[in-house]
């Protein structure tokens, strides 16, 4: 079988900037402390389970909701909970955090078993106790992504290698270094869901990838891996879907509407890990690069870690660091303290000296489209702006704000600089806002 | 270490494109124009160009001053619109008349709007018309290219004379050259496409806006333009002679006034083609590319608001 693949809409070619793609992953020593946030999800915030003085072990569930959209969180140390406290992200929100002094002994806790399941209530019950939720960066608890609602069949799976951006390569490293794992997380993923096939993507700037996992599967399983153009934001979930499948997921809508799945590599490999040690979300491969870091390397850190010992570990910084980004480039998220945890979703850490941190000044629209023509969704940002700049948010949906991705694209060709995506998100907290009137004032 | 960290939305990384680095394309793409026009229409095409280009920089340099807004001559927009102005003028134009257009299509059409990115019409294509109203005979008399002066007439007024019979239309390649009466920058189709193909190259402008005028022209032209009933037109003369690939590369495809969607680009092409050909075939001008660009402009607002496309996934039915 042979997948025709199709060319996303829009997009750019930022650049790879993966040099960190040879370099394998090493593990990082304990930290001085862990800190481990009861938030590292899409959904509801986990309460703690352990309070300050008590004793924790290795894999110990420290956190947990019984929201049904929510995903626990463990220990990633043993040691003692030197605190529990509320800490600010650099998105603003506040989260509970459980704070832990290793004791450097890193006892198991007897919890970690392999699970034993019979029948795909339990694998998803296992799933959901592993903690593990989307590691493409959504963070979104893949349990709930493998239980679609009754009516909702999925025919294919598809494994999110793109890594479309700059920069990381955890993903990568993840495929060269645990190939096995990835294929056997994605044939448990069909069966648990039932689907027949399933289509591994990954972007051709990684031929390494591309060979080596090709080697591993066969047609008998039904499992396809596809070499993608190299285009960002090729390995956003509704262009990777379309350009492996050609279904396009519909307006508010998600990929089981079109019968599909989408997992990251990441996360498929953990789980094929899970089953066979019973060890729950506690460690993350992470990028770490940026031109303020000495040694790049790709590392594998403890959920938890502080950010300031991640890049210590990495040699420090060369250059005094300006903006250190948790993510890609392009979506990454500007982090205000160094203190902050590494999380579940982290697959990059970089640092950037002053001539790469500072953004170029504003100027004035001169209406180029380019923003329009890069835009893999079909959006005008520049009308977006404009009503946004004008404080005009009356009618703004109808440049289908809520459809944007933010991948950036827009904001990254504007040669006016125009800070494009951060228009939308004004754009799109007003409309949420109007929405809540509505509902509370019931006019 | 104590160390300060810059916050801010993603994306961390731009392109490094800017509106000055665009500009100094569309001047670049510019000069072989530039270059003929001199060859062919000699000293005057030059002082032309200096003195529209001079007088377009000095009145934004002026307007900023005055107003007290940021200096914005380094964006060099007004200089492309100095030499877009010229292209635009006859020969033989008294020098000062050039000036006052130029002074015209800067405060006037541009900066009163509110600047660049603001203007609803083309700055220098609006200034060529109230040139046109001003000064009716000096703006449509045409020399031919050389040193002598020697008045003649444009292809497309032989044209619409009728005379075309009598042997007086230029060779056709004289014509692609520019050896030709006419504005001194609109002559030379060669030049203008050589500068077209790197605008394209550079992706400062999309095919889709000038194929769909030029298209059209050509189409209605050889249906509609000929003596000898359908289909009888002589296209080609239209597509080469005037302004038509002038307007079509440099003019309607300027940002601020045209279109920024595929479909709406498509829509002001087609539009700019169907009104050049009535002002042609059936209007008191030889010519309507300036006219039917200005008309078009209008139309932008209208069509970017009304031709918001449907979003990726939009419209498609869940399962």
């Amino acid at each position: 079988m042979t997948t025709t693949i199709k060319r996303i809409r829009g997009g750019i070619n930022p650049g790879h900037h993966k040099e960190t793609a040879e370099l394998e992953t090493v593990r990082m020593p304990l930290p001085s402390r862990v800190i481990i946030p009861m938030l590292q999800h899409l959904g509801a915030l986990c309460v703690p389970l352990v309070k300050k003085g008590d004793r924790v072990l290795v894999g110990q569930k420290i956190g947990d909701s019984d929201k049904p959209v929510s995903a626990p969180v463990h220990s990633s140390v043993s040691g003692n909970v030197t605190d529990v406290r509320p800490l600010i992200y650099s998105n603003g929100m506040e989260v509970t955090v459980v704070e832990i002094k290793p004791d450097g002994l890193q006892e198991l806790h007897e919890s970690v078993v392999p699970p034993s399941c019979a029948d795909r209530e339990s694998m998803l019950k296992a799933i959901r106790e592993s903690g593990i939720v989307g590691l493409g960066g959504a963070g979104f608890p893949t349990s709930i992504k493998l239980s679609p609602p009754p009516g909702k069949m999925i025919d294919t799976v598809i494994i999110n290698g793109a890594e479309c951006e700059p920069f990381i390569t955890s993903d990568y490293r993840e495929m060269m270094e645990n190939p096995q794992y990835v294929i056997e997380g994605t044939k448990k993923v069909m069966e648990i869901t039932g689907a027949g096939k399933a289509l591994i993507g990954i972007e051709d700037n990684k031929p390494d990838a591309i060979e080596l996992l090709s080697s591993l599967v066969s047609d008998q399983d039904g499992i396809e891996v596809v070499s993608l153009p190299v285009r960002y934001p090729q390995g956003g979930e509704k262009q990777l879907i379309y350009a492996l499948t050609g279904r396009k997921v519909p307006t508010g809508g998600l990929p089981m509407d079109v019968g599909v799945l989408v997992q990251n590599v990441a996360t498929v490999s953990f789980i094929a890990q899970y089953f066979k040690t019973g060890l729950p979300l506690i460690r993350k491969k992470v990028t770490v690069d940026g031109s303020a870091v000495a040694n790049p390397k790709n590392v594998e850190v403890l959920i938890g870690t502080p950010l300031k010992e991640v890049f210590e570990f990495c040699g420090g910084f060369c250059d005094e660091p300006r903006k250190i980004i948790m993510g890609g480039p392009m979506m990454g998220v500007a982090q205000h303290s160094l203190d902050d945890p590494v999380l579940k979703q982290t697959n990059a850490l970089l640092a950037f000296g002053e001539s790469d941190a500072e953004q170029p000044k504003e100027s004035v629209c001169i209406r180029c489209g380019k923003c329009v023509a890069a835009c893999p969704m079909s959006l005008l940002p520049l009308y977006i702006n404009l009503n946004v700049v004008r404080g005009n948010f009356e009618g703004i949906e109808k440049y289908h704000v809520s459809d944007c991705i933010e991948c950036g694209c827009c904001s990254y060709v504007c040669p006016a600089s125009r800070n494009l995506v951060q228009s939308v998100r004004i754009a799109k907290a007003e409309l949420r806002k109007a929405a809540a009137r509505k509902q509370g004032g019931g006019n | 270490m104590e160390i300060s960290l810059l916050a801010g939305s993603s994306p961390h990384i731009r392109s490094g494109e800017s509106t000055q680095k665009i500009m100094r394309d569309v001047i670049i793409a510019l000069l072989p124009a530039a270059v003929c026009s001199v060859i062919y229409f000699k000293v005057q095409a030059a002082m032309l160009i200096l003195v529209t280009v001079t007088s377009c920089v000095a009145a934004e340099y002026a307007w900023c001053k005055i107003t007290k807004k940021e200096n914005t001559i380094a964006d060099l927009s007004a200089a492309v619109t100095g030499l877009l102005l010229a292209f635009n003028l006859p020969p033989s134009l008294p020098l000062w008349m050039a000036a006052i257009g130029g002074v015209f299509a800067i405060i006037i059409v541009k900066q009163l709007f509110g600047g660049l990115g603001q203007n609803f019409v083309n700055p220098a294509l609006a200034a060529r018309a109230f040139m046109v109203a001003s000064w009716p005979g000096q703006m449509t008399s045409w020399q031919a290219p050389g040193w002598d002066a020697v008045s003649t007439a444009t292809p497309l007024e032989i044209m619409k004379k009728g005379s075309e019979a009598a042997g007086e239309l230029p060779k056709f390649w004289d014509m692609f050259v520019g050896n030709i009466g006419g504005c001194i920058g609109e002559t030379s189709a060669l030049a203008l496409l050589i500068g077209a193909v790197y605008l394209v190259a550079r992706n400062v402008i999309t095919l889709e806006l000038p194929l769909a005028f030029i298209g059209t022209v050509g189409f209605m032209t050889w249906m509609l333009g000929g003596s000898e009933g359908l289909f009888t037109g002589n296209f080609v003369y239209h597509v080469f002679a005037g302004g038509l690939i002038l307007g079509a590369f440099f003019m309607a495809t300027d940002y601020t006034t045209s279109p920024v969607t595929f479909r709406g680009r498509i829509i002001m092409g087609i539009g700019c083609g169907f009104l050049t050909s009535i002002i042609r075939l059936y209007g008191g001008y030889p010519e309507g590319v300036s006219y039917s660009i200005l008309l078009m402009n209008l139309v932008v607002p209208l069509i970017d608001r009304y031709m918001i496309p449907r979003s990726f996934g939009g419209g498609v039915a869940k399962k």
